[in-house]
């Protein structure tokens, strides 16, 4: 969840990408690394990661906007990430999705208008044959049914 | 006596409340002062029972499942009793769904302690590590190949001939790398031996690793994984204070350390060489081969990059020989390969077993048909790239070249069941959309071809001009297969065109001519 991420310092940036700018290919485990502690990956940060690894300002942008993880803003306090793959689908979760979606009141892919709540599509949490599944703030649930997707949405909402 | 409880920490187990049901049992034991030690198991995987508890008698495991929080001061009750209880499975080695399997690779998956390197041993870990120390790199490649064994992540090459091609370059350094990338929907066997049994993964690696020649692996795990991401983080750092991973192996001269590094939600990077550009701290863009990354793989220099199933499948084939390993399956395809059904099934979860089980057994009989109790309509084998067959091909033999003849595959063994309400045109028109998502964007073939596929399938959808539309995509499918760079663009046409062979009706009416002819 969004709560509790530091706000972006230039400091603690660079702190945080010395600490792995020596390991080999280091660009996404930098780019991981800032994420965890601001929630996102701060715009100023681009550079200075450039700067650290001797790459191109343009090279760590590519990499930074080719992986769907990485943010380029805060997500809501709240992230409900609803499996969306074939397996998933099989087991009823477009139903549990545009459940999802209509109670948010936003698609898959947006934030609800009060930032409380990112609502994400995920493409195979492993959970296969106990599907369909979702993650709130990392934590797993299963077996998702009309009365459980309520829950879960009702505990993002809070 | 302290009575031994497992509660897996598997993440199927823990997704439907395995952390409530552990910390429902010490609350319970603390409070009548029972005596009890909770082992936080893998899974056995036989999923709808879970969370499946097991306890520890004289008579073996016994177990429970699928067990809520509520149900635990009663489960308590009858293990300090008579150990009747409704949710009781019996014996769990006798349960018939795990008997009938043969679990090499995933012997001890959900069996031991999953950070435990000792217990690892007590079940008959290290013993392969410990005989290929005592072999020469030819004799370990000689068992490697003899086995049988070809890469499980999907392509099914020979393991053995990647291993020898990196143990013949020279080069100053030479990598090993897991590809624990497991994006297709439907599998799930990675993240289970990861999370329940890490220690054969390292091992496998380890193996490679002194075979080839290498002094350090990467293995690189999807974002979406975050506990197999703990677990073999866990594992790596109890094998290093154990003197498994490190300098001076088993106090020989050899030399292997492990890295983890994670994904970040590209499901391309599931492919090998795009792998490798993610490691290196790149867009995961598809490389051109040649070179083969057994040549040039990881920072330019010689690599084996195996998947997760394949370096787990390695300490069998060294401890108890090629043959053994071997003397399991049919034609080319030897050995024993992870199934995972998943979808809509009722007896959904893990079953390894022999190759050649035929489709049809599998889902109905293995896996009891569907849990909506509707009928079978289709199955996807082997992830979003893999064909969808109907009932009428459930003979099929589960075997690389059996599916292959009928245009087929087995990717990384995953099979997901569709009932009747499935409408195959939408399925189609996913993989499609999947593709267009989750492209390189390298080659034109897939990077167009997927956007144009999304749009001639929509206007298939809204009934305009059908016949003309299906042939562009039959057309855009050929070029996409044929001309693609890599297993993205060049598959996405198989769900696209066996959805469109075996469940015509669904496309659309059929054409007039065809029509008046019936």
């Amino acid at each position: 969840m969004t709560v509790g991420y530091e706000p972006w310092d230039t400091a603690r940036g660079t702190e945080i990408i010395a600490e792995h700018a020596g390991l080999e290919g280091a660009t996404l485990v930098i780019l991981h690394a800032l994420q965890e502690a601001f929630g996102y990956v701060p715009e100023p940060a681009i550079p200075m990661v450039a700067e650290a690894l001797n790459l191109s300002r343009a090279e760590v942008h590519g990499v930074f906007t080719f992986y769907h993880d990485f943010r380029k803003q805060p997500a809501g306090r709240h992230v409900l990430k609803l499996c969306r793959a074939e397996a998933c689908q099989a087991a009823g979760g477009d139903r549990i999705a545009a459940r999802a979606e209509a109670k948010l009141g936003v698609s898959l892919g947006n934030t609800t208008a009060d930032e409380r709540v990112t609502l994400e599509p995920i493409y195979c949490l492993g959970l296969c044959a106990t599907a369909p599944s979702a993650m709130l703030d990392g934590r797993l649930v299963g077996r998702l049914d009309e009365a459980r997707i309520d829950a879960l949405v009702a505990e993002a909402q809070r | 006596m302290t009575m031994r409880i497992y509660v897996p920490r598997d993440a199927a187990a823990v997704a439907v409340g395995a952390d409530e049901v552990a910390l429902a049992f010490a609350q319970a034991a603390a409070a009548r002062g029972a005596a009890i030690e909770i082992v936080r198991n893998g899974s056995r995987g036989l999923c709808w029972l879970e969370p499946m508890v097991e306890l520890s008698t004289a008579q073996g495991r016994i177990a429970f499942g699928p067990v809520t929080p509520a149900d635990v001061p009663s489960l308590l009750d009858a293990m300090t009793g008579n150990g009747q209880h409704a949710l009781r499975l019996g014996v769990t080695d006798e349960i018939p769904w795990l008997k009938r399997q043969t679990r090499l690779t995933f012997a001890r998956c959900g069996v031991v302690d999953p950070r435990s390197v000792d217990d690892y041993c007590a079940h008959g870990g290290y013993k392969g590590l410990e005989r290929a120390l005592t072999l020469t790199s030819a004799q370990i490649l000689a068992d490697v190949t003899t086995s049988g064994l070809r890469g499980r992540g999907g392509a099914g090459f020979p393991t053995g001939i990647k291993w020898k091609t990196v143990a013949q370059a020279s080069a100053d350094r030479k990598y090993i790398v897991c590809n624990a990338d497991e994006g297709d929907s439907g599998t799930f066997a990675d993240r289970m031996i990861m999370e329940g049994d890490p220690f054969v993964v390292i091992e496998g690696m380890t193996i490679a690793g002194i075979t080839v020649g290498a002094t350090k692996g990467y293995i690189y795990i999807r974002s979406e994984y975050p506990h197999a991401v703990e677990a073999m983080n866990a594992a790596i750092v109890a094998a290093r204070r154990t003197g498994f991973l490190g300098k001076r192996i088993g106090g020989t001269k050899h030399e292997f350390d492990l890295e983890v590094r994670v994904g970040a939600g590209a499901y391309v990077c599931g492919e090998e060489t795009s792998l490798l550009e993610s490691l290196e701290g790149r867009r995961g863009i598809v490389r051109a081969k040649p070179p083969l990354p057994a040549h040039k793989g990881l920072f330019g220099r010689p690599s084996v990059i195996n998947n997760v199933l394949s370096f787990a499948a390695i300490p069998f084939i060294l401890d108890n020989g090629a043959k053994a390993y071997a003397d399991f399956g049919m034609g080319r395809s030897r050995g024993t390969m992870p199934i995972q059904l998943a979808g809509n099934i009722r007896y959904g979860g893990l079953f390894e077993t022999a190759f050649g089980v035929t489709l049809g057994d599998l889902v109905d009989e293995i896996g009891g048909g569907t849990f909506t109790g509707r009928e079978v309509r289709a199955v996807q084998i082997g992830g979003p790239l893999g064909a969808y067959f109907p009932r009428a091909l459930f003979d099929t033999p589960f075997d690389y070249e059996a599916l292959a003849a009928r245009d087929g595959l087995i990717g990384h063994g995953g099979i997901v069941v569709f009932d009747d309400t499935v409408d195959m045109v939408k399925q189609a028109r996913f993989a499609m959309e999947f593709c267009a998502v989750e492209s390189c964007g390298k080659c034109t073939p897939c990077r167009i071809g997927s956007t144009r596929g999304v749009e001639t399938i929509n206007k298939i959808i809204n009934g305009e001009r059908v016949t003309e539309n299906l042939a562009v995509i039959e057309d855009l499918c050929n070029t996409m297969k044929f001309g693609s760079l890599c297993a993205l663009g060049g598959f996405t046409p198989y769900p696209v065109m066996s959805a469109l062979k075996h469940f015509r009706e669904d496309f659309g009416p059929a054409p007039a001519r065809l029509q008046a002819a019936e």
